[in-house]
């Protein structure tokens, strides 16, 4: 079963470039949603959301059509920078960050929503400058809510098919993850196969929900 | 409250009920063709409404065997009809023929490369080979059968993009994704605006498309109707019209 650790290895990276994409981007959009007022805010978030409640295989079609080498993304970045992202691992991490992009800003947007604007309060009157009361106070206030929407993300990411399939389709070694890797399995009949992946993909969720729950928000340290 | 959940729950089994649906579940190849046959056999069998079920032949043939509720069962090759004939899955006596097909190479139709023989395909503007995954889409294994007899597989399969079905491969070259790929001509004839056919690839043997009522099917008359009715004249008119070939 030495073949199933590849499809694991490349989930493990996919999913992580997606979560750490996703640290920068979703708590900085998070941070602005829950802090900043301005015209479109509401319609904004409800765009951002759409990922979530589309189906994959519209945001694939999507991407597919953005990305690919007649797109307009796509076709800018071949022209300019000789990058393809169709059927490349990279392709596979953009759609993973965009279908966990929501699980994360709106985790964060709760989270810094939470945090007592007395702390801030507290600290500019000792004179600390803004990005230090962000990153000295705000942020390891709302870091628990946050690390729980950064996991949930991850456990998504991994678990990612539609979207993936279309934009990265399934070449072994490069973009064939976990989840394309048991589809293939079934279709061409090798259960013991699809039975190994399903199994390692089964209990990498459980550990990742698992450590998600301990880490939900309403949970103070020190309790169970 | 609960006469209306049963009320509800009737509704929602009715459409089983009423009509005579017979699900046949056909290689991703016969697409258009079927679709278009339904009509017809649908008129000469009042009463019976079709349902189809493409995907790639080895896909199709997992389903069954995990006991989807397909009636009848029409493979792109013989190789996956064996498997379904072995496991006891058709009614192997009453399996035929119905069709046959060519290997061929397309490319994007504004592709400046056209490969003119097999060998065409190890240069470097060759990146990108849309090829369906041998192991359940039979395009995939005539393709791999007739590479590896040219001993070119090893060279041409890092290039390999697989695809799920036929159909997925002929979109990928449509789209430029790939910068060429394989398919059946009919394939190739459904888009000839976005694809052009650089040339026919000779397979060792002839690409024959099988078809049997499932063994397991409630509808084995209707089943057995629509097995004949492929083979029948009007039938076989709107295949060649698709480009298939006669048995």
């Amino acid at each position: 079963m030495e073949s199933a650790w590849v499809p694991l290895t490349l989930t493990l990276k996919v999913a992580g470039w997606a979560t750490a994409l996703n640290l920068v981007f979703g708590v900085a959009i998070g941070f602005l949603l829950a802090r900043k007022r301005f015209p479109g805010r509401d319609l904004l978030d409800a765009l951002l959301t759409l990922p979530m409640v589309m189906p994959p295989t519209v945001l694939g079609y999507y991407l597919l059509v953005l990305l690919g080498r007649h797109g307009p993304i796509g076709g800018w970045l071949r022209d300019s920078f000789g990058i393809n992202l169709i059927f490349t691992w990279q392709g596979a991490v953009i759609a993973a960050t965009i279908v966990t992009f929501p699980l994360v800003f709106k985790s964060a947007r709760a989270a810094f929503e939470a945090v007592d604007p007395q702390f801030e309060q507290a600290a500019r009157v000792l004179r600390i400058s803004e990005g230090a009361v962000f990153f000295r106070v705000t942020l390891p206030l709302a870091w628990r809510g946050i690390l729980a929407g950064l996991l949930l993300a991850f456990a998504r990411a991994s678990g990612e098919f539609g979207a993936t399939l279309m934009v990265a389709g399934s070449i072994p070694g490069k973009t064939q993850t976990l989840s394309v890797a048991v589809y293939e399995a079934v279709q061409a009949g090798q259960d013991s196969i699809a039975n190994f992946l399903v199994l390692v993909t089964s209990v990498t969720c459980i550990a990742v929900l698992l450590a998600a729950g301990r880490l939900a928000p309403g949970r103070v340290a020190g309790q169970p | 409250m609960l006469r209306l959940l049963g009320a509800l729950f009737a509704l929602l089994l009715s459409g089983q009920v009423l009509a005579a649906e017979l699900t046949v579940s056909a290689a991703a190849s016969l697409t258009n063709a079927f679709r278009e046959l339904a009509p017809l056999f649908e008129a000469q069998n009042p009463g019976v409404k079709l349902q189809f079920n493409f995907g790639a032949s080895g896909a199709l043939l997992q389903q069954i065997a995990k006991g989807a509720p397909a009636d009848v069962f029409a493979s792109a090759d013989q190789e996956t009809m064996d498997q379904a004939q072995a496991q006891g899955l058709v009614k192997a006596d009453e399996r035929r023929n119905f069709v046959s097909n060519t290997l061929v190479i397309i490319v994007p139709a504004d592709s400046g490369n056209t490969p003119t023989r097999l060998n065409d395909l190890l240069q470097a503007h060759y990146q990108r080979i849309a090829i369906g995954l041998p192991a359940s889409v039979p395009v995939g294994r005539y393709t791999k059968s007739v590479l590896e007899k040219a001993g070119l597989w090893p060279a041409i399969e890092p290039k390999m993009i697989s695809a799920q079905n036929v159909r997925q491969a002929l979109d990928y070259v449509a789209r430029a994704e790939v910068d060429a790929g394989f398919v059946y001509a009919t394939d190739a004839a459904i888009m000839p605006d976005r694809v052009k056919t650089a040339l026919t690839v000779p397979t060792d043997f002839p690409i024959l498309y099988p078809i049997a009522p499932v063994a397991a099917s409630a509808n084995h008359a209707v089943a057995q109707k629509f097995v004949a009715f492929v083979n029948s004249r009007p039938a076989q008119d709107v295949l060649a019209q698709y480009g298939f070939g006669k048995p």
